[in-house]
């Protein structure tokens, strides 16, 4: 075999989803999903980002089969999901955004039906690890209707879960979970990313993708504006800024410093603004010679780093 | 093929029908044996009728078709119209289930719904008077195409519903005249001609006929033509099904 052979091969068997040219218009009309183009790397954390109303479910649902796509494909495991569906779905739990559950069901046999349409026989071993895994044990006889909204979501991952998913999606997966047991479907999470299995959240709350992900797409509008691991993207699109509070106020620059780039005042005057890539050659070395040896003294030094929530916010916003 | 998948449809379905018992079986038998009481003992004891049966034995297995179309059709179609409305038809949806499957696995439990509430009826009819079923081979046959057939139009507008409004539609402004006006009460040729002849439009007079065929050995319509019309109205059913699922209408989007 080739050396490039190799490495293509490699790539595929690296592609557990591989979505091309997928675009869905909605019979309205409307154009939810433009030219999608992107794939998942078997057994990464991928983060999908965007505004609501930007595609995210819409494209989790094509891929599961719930919704036609107009045209592309998408395949999953190399098998086509529209000729192969049986294989595909039978790799995939997904978890949906919306809490659909039949109010009249026990928690048990909500989740055997689950596994019983994956064509999977019952398994009372698995029901219970997973029912303990996320706190539904004691709650396993009651109805779903007994429940509260949190533990219905987990109800949801556990339906999931009971096909032992190699790919799992969760669409909003702690939306209206506390913080203390969001703490524990993370942990969850990176139990069954440990064991392997792939997973693709989507997620409002920014600070969970920067904490878990290892890549994140945003896409807005129906298009992706952006597919990158997340510390490369941090890294390129995260600023720093160093804020020095001046013992006197200032209007304008001193000569000495107007050569830096990314160096500015703040209205009021009050402060000195440097702001750097932190990819970027940083030069603030230079900066404080040059500041030590102008006019201008400080009283206070303090740094700010741009989280993953402000690059999304000006990846996102709408230039009008 | 994914048999297990199919099953649980099949026995989620048929715990539907057990958990309300009340709604699902009495309700239906009770309302029957109503018209029982009322038109087979009470007033059919006054009528003349010129056949080898009484009035009471002649209304049985009209009753009994009766309630098999409207039992069939309503638990089809509220077995796949309430999934939808809740949400969790994705669950299917996106299992590897085969719509064959699917549809199967509902409309077979409708069907077992109809034919258990089927059964009942005529064993409570059997408290009033004897009947005699002739060829019970072909009675169940007839029992079952009509109920499998009705699952199947009845799981077509559990799809095409998109509100309960439109769900009942079928139920009243359809199936109940053509029920009432299939020949339950009456044999057609106690009908004007005019009326006759357009009684034989009704899909429903040859359901009632070839059951009616098989209890007695009387009919007004060879019991044959009945089992063909039948099954070309099963056809139709198979064939807007398929229709529905190749182009995803009112489920994939
Ligand atoms: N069945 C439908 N018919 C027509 N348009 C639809 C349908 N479902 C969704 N849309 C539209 O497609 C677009 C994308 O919707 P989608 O649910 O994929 O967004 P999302 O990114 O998941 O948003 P959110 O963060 O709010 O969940 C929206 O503008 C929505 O109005
Ligand atoms: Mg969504």
């Amino acid at each position: 075999m080739t050396k490039l052979k190799k490495v293509l091969q490699y790539t595929t068997m690296n592609n557990i989803i591989t979505i091309q040219n997928l675009t869905k218009a909605y019979d309205n009309g409307f154009v939810a999903l433009k030219d999608i183009n992107f794939t998942i790397t078997r057994g990464e954390i991928f983060a999908l980002l965007g505004q609501n109303g930007a595609g995210k479910t819409t494209l989790i649902s094509i891929i599961c089969g719930l919704v036609r796509p107009s045209t592309g494909t998408v395949t999953v495991n190399d098998d086509d999901i529209i000729k192969d569906y049986r294989k595909t779905r039978s790799y995939i739990g997904l978890v949906p955004q919306e809490i659909t559950l039949d109010p009249f069901l026990t928690v048990t046999q909500t989740v055997a039906y689950a596994r019983g349409f994956y064509g999977r026989p019952r398994d009372e071993k698995l029901i219970e690890e997973v029912l303990t895994d996320l706190s539904l044990w004691d709650k396993k006889d009651n109805k779903i209707q007994e429940l509260s909204g949190g533990m219905k979501r987990r109800v949801l991952i556990a339906k999931a879960l009971m096909n032992e998913p190699e790919i799992l999606f969760l669409d909003e997966p702690t939306a209206g979970v506390d913080v203390e047991l969001r703490k524990g479907m993370w942990d969850m999470v990176t139990k069954l990313k440990n064991r392997g299995t792939t997973i693709i959240l989507t997620t409002h709350y920014i600070e969970e993708a920067q904490e878990m992900a290892d890549r994140i797409g945003v896409i807005a509008d129906g298009e992706i504006k952006i597919i990158e691991e997340k510390d490369a993207l941090m890294n390129r699109l995260g600023t720093k800024k160093i804020i020095l509070t001046l013992t006197k106020n200032c209007d304008t620059l001193p000569p000495e410093l107007v050569d830096f780039s990314g160096l500015s005042l703040s209205d009021d005057g009050h402060n000195l603004i440097y702001s750097y890539k932190k990819s970027e050659h940083t030069g603030i070395t230079t900066l404080l010679t040059a500041i030590k040896g102008s006019s201008i003294t400080f009283t206070d030094i303090q740094t700010e780093e741009s989280s993953l929530e402000d690059i999304f916010v000006s990846l996102t916003q709408k230039h009008e | 093929m994914n048999k297990i998948g199919f099953a649980t449809i099949y026995f989620k379905e048929m715990a539907r029908t057990f958990r309300v018992p009340g709604q699902t079986l009495i309700s239906p038998v009770m309302t029957t044996a109503l018209y029982f009481v009322v038109f087979g003992s009470a007033i059919g004891s006054q009528v003349d009728f010129n056949l080898e049966v009484s009035y009471a034995q002649f209304i049985v297995p009209g009753l009994i078709m009766m309630s098999l179309i409207t039992n069939s059709m309503s638990a089809a179609s509220s077995g796949i119209y309430f999934p939808r409305f809740i949400g969790t038809i994705y669950e299917i949806f996106s299992a590897p289930i085969s719509y064959t499957e699917i549809t199967l696995g509902y409309t077979l439990a409708a069907t077992t719904r109809a034919l258990i509430i089927g059964a009942l009826i005529y064993i409570t009819a059997l408290f009033f008077t004897p009947i005699p079923v002739e060829h019970p081979f072909i009675a169940l046959f007839f029992a079952f195409l009509t109920a499998f057939s009705f699952s199947l139009f009845g799981f077509i507008t559990g799809i095409w519903a998109d509100s309960f409004e439109k769900l009942s539609l079928f139920p009243v402004i359809i199936l109940t005249p053509l029920s009432f006006l299939g020949g339950v009460f009456y044999s057609l040729d106690m009908l004007p001609p005019f009326w006759q002849t357009l009684s034989l439009a009704n899909p429903v007079v040859y359901m009632i006929e070839g059951l009616r065929w098989s209890f007695f050995g009387i009919a007004m319509i060879n019991p044959l033509i009945s089992a063909l019309l039948i099954s070309i109205f099963l056809m139709i059913c198979f064939g807007l099904l398929s229709y529905i699922f190749r182009t995803g209408y009112k489920i994939k989007n």
